[in-house]
């Protein structure tokens, strides 16, 4: 809320540079998105094919789903480091059911992994929003709980694709009018996504939470509800992805998706989401996830080092925080200067 | 009088302490790269074996993430407990050499496995094949594939683990014989271990190289998201996979074409290998010196050979071959 009245603020009484490539920041990463890609185009005349961006965009399917999930804890002056060990429980306790009984539909152990989610994010809730420990050293902690109950659920073995049933594998391989599923489903995502976020007033209310908790209290919102829901949604997308993430490598082990949440992090604030909470948009999250699947996709494709492959990764989301950083406080300068009396 | 009591107090301080010791049980530790790894099971279930055997107690360790800085802390807990002998897959080659030297300094005796540290932080390395037999071997399977023609490219872990790289210079020796002169290695790709970047290496390769005819993976992770990836894009027949990978995950790929053999050690024999030399070398009868034998149970005597890297090891064998003949006896082992 708070966001966006700054923005028309600044619109209505003469624009500094900084909040004018603030307006338009997501305009630029998408400018940056297209260079990369063009770059790439030019290395490796394979890269603009129907095979490759179909490649891309179903890779970075799962990690974009994620991100929406992880923008609504950010907003809501939060993070979740425990979503990549909910991935792999939920992902090894759907194989596992999936192993024991192959004739199950897919689509229970989708919901079966959702559910497993919704647990672990609901644990992870409680622990932040009623007891009021920190969300980086709850969701650290949970992270450790959930990585070892993988552990010993699956008895440290992995599932792998024999055990798998075709039907389970197919909801990965499968396409609709020649695009993989998965790209619909994380399509489907951003459209609610962006009802949600905009148009909801739970989703408006995670908002005023991140902005300002006293306020928001003050104002009638139960902040610590919303506080539980958003880990809540979060665990529930990562047991969802989890299903994803083993069907799609038709394999679960105790290790899967180990630091990804790193990835998703990145995922958001490249894609402008504020890490103190308050402010981020689905459309920046899109970016940035679209940003972070089209250098895992081309930097392999240019043919370049390993250790150039990381340290240009981390450099961009640097470049991308640094931006973030000066845009607002150049913004938030502005709004105190011209603050109409 | 207070001076037989003090003798008196002594000699019985004495007697239980030898008591205490003949009674106890030696101790022998293994310590993999990280848990939940099921070779790394089957490596420790092989090594408690061979410590059984030999009337001994074993210690199974592994830390959470695969780092050499995990690793140190277990060696300094169980240089405190002061066991008997210490076996380990090292993360990394040089930086567990100090806490290393100074369990030998209190005749610890260190045998790595799987993974071998420098040579003076060691007594000997057991080797669960012959490098270069894995390389070469690897190079020739690609050959058969292939039919002799067309572009290799090679899927590997991490740019810095040791035995990888060891493997593929092995690979590129083989490569420059005369009888590969129409085969050529494209590019050496890393998958980190991790199914998703391996993935994205993979694609990259096929999209990259249009005469791509094998990809070699020499690792499980890697090996198997390669199947998958050409078991997804049915590239049966056009593009061939091999490598070292495990039989339960490859079994898919292996019965469904894509790889049409593949290699591995059995870790089983692996550990129990590594068992028996720390044994040895804790009684003392085995020192690391070229050219000596160790009894080694049920894989009879195994004789210590000079390392490419300057120190000891003692070879398993030759690698194993998984193909669709055998594959549905080993995937539920491994």
């Amino acid at each position: 809320m708070s966001a966006s009245e700054g923005y028309a603020k600044t619109r209505d009484s003469g624009e500094t540079l900084f909040a004018r490539i603030g307006k338009f920041r997501e305009v630029g990463l998408f400018v940056f998105i297209i260079l990369v890609m063009l770059f790439t185009q030019w290395k490796n005349s394979n890269f603009f094919t129907f095979e490759n961006i179909d490649d891309l965009l179903a890779n970075a399917s799962i990690l974009g789903i994620l991100a929406l999930g992880m923008m609504l804890v950010i907003i809501a002056r939060g993070i979740d480091l425990s979503i990549g060990a909910t991935l792999a429980l939920s992902g090894m306790l759907a194989a596992l059911t999936i192993a024991e009984h192959p004739t199950l539909s897919p689509w229970i152990a989708v919901l079966l992994g959702t559910a497993i989610g919704v647990v672990c994010g609901a644990f992870v809730g409680v622990t932040v929003s009623v007891f009021g420990v920190l969300p980086i050293i709850a969701s650290l902690g949970m992270m450790y709980v959930f990585r070892a109950l993988t552990y010993l659920v699956s008895g440290r073995r992995w599932v792998s694709a024999y055990q798998m049933s075709d039907a389970f594998k197919d909801m990965a391989t499968g396409r609709w009018f020649g695009i993989r599923h998965y790209i619909f489903i994380a399509l489907a995502f951003y459209v609610a996504f962006y009802y949600f976020t905009n148009h909801t007033r739970t989703g408006r209310r995670i908002y005023a939470v991140g902005s300002s908790p006293e306020s928001a209290a003050i104002s009638g919102i139960r902040t610590r509800w919303i506080t539980w829901l958003v880990y809540v949604v979060m665990g529930a997308i990562s047991g969802f992805c989890g299903v994803l993430w083993v069907a799609k490598f038709a394999s679960a082990q105790g290790d899967t998706a180990s630091g990804y949440e790193m990835n998703v992090i990145a995922a958001c604030v490249l894609g402008g989401v504020n890490i103190n909470g308050g402010s981020g948009k689905v459309g920046g999250v899109l970016l940035g996830t679209l940003l972070l699947g089209t250098l895992n996709n081309a930097l392999p494709m240019i043919n370049m080092s390993v250790f150039w492959q990381n340290a240009i990764q981390g450099a961009i989301i640097l470049f991308a925080i640094i931006v973030n950083t000066l845009v607002k406080r150049n913004v938030d300068r502005s709004n105190l200067i011209r603050r109409p009396i | 009088m207070v001076k037989r009591m003090t003798a008196l107090a002594a000699v019985l301080l004495v007697c239980c302490l030898m008591v205490a010791t003949a009674g106890e049980k030696k101790r022998y530790a293994f310590i993999f790269k990280s848990t939940g790894n099921p070779f790394g099971e089957k490596l420790m279930e092989g090594f408690k074996t061979a410590i059984e055997e030999s009337g001994a107690e074993a210690i199974l360790r592994a830390p959470d993430l695969p780092t050499a800085e995990a690793q140190i802390m277990i060696i300094e807990e169980l240089i405190a407990q002061n066991v008997d002998g210490i076996g380990l897959a090292a993360n990394d080659p040089d930086a567990l050499q100090p806490v290393l030297r100074k369990a030998m300094r209190q005749e610890i005796p260190i045998v790595t496995a799987d993974s071998a540290t420098n040579p003076e932080s060691r007594l000997v390395h057991i080797n669960q094949a012959d490098p270069e037999l894995i390389g070469r071997v690897q190079i020739q399977a690609a050959y058969d594939m292939a039919g002799g023609k067309g572009d290799i490219a090679i899927l590997s872990a991490t740019s810095q683990a040791t035995n990888q790289n060891t493997w593929i210079e092995w690979m590129k020796k083989e490569l420059e014989l005369p009888k590969y002169k129409d085969m050529k290695l494209v590019k050496v790709a890393y998958g980190d271990d991790l199914r998703d970047k391996s993935t994205s290496e993979t694609e990259a390769l096929l999209k990259t190289f249009p005469d791509l005819k094998v990809i070699i993976a020499p690792t499980t992770v890697g090996i198997a998201a390669a199947g998958k990836v050409l078991t997804d894009k049915n590239l049966k027949g056009k593009v061939f996979l091999t490598g070292l990978g495990l039989p339960s995950e490859m079994a898919d790929y292996i019965k469904n074409g894509v790889c049409p053999w593949m290699y591995l050690w059995n870790p089983i024999d692996l550990g129990y290998l590594a068992g028996y030399a720390l044994v040895g070398a804790s009684d003392g009868i085995m020192t690391g010196t070229i050219g000596e034998y160790i009894n080694a149970g049920k894989l009879s005597a195994k004789t210590v050979v000079s390392a490419g890297d300057g120190g000891t090891e003692i070879m398993l064998g030759a690698p194993f071959k998984f193909d669709p003949e055998n594959i549905d006896q080993w995937k539920d082992v491994y």
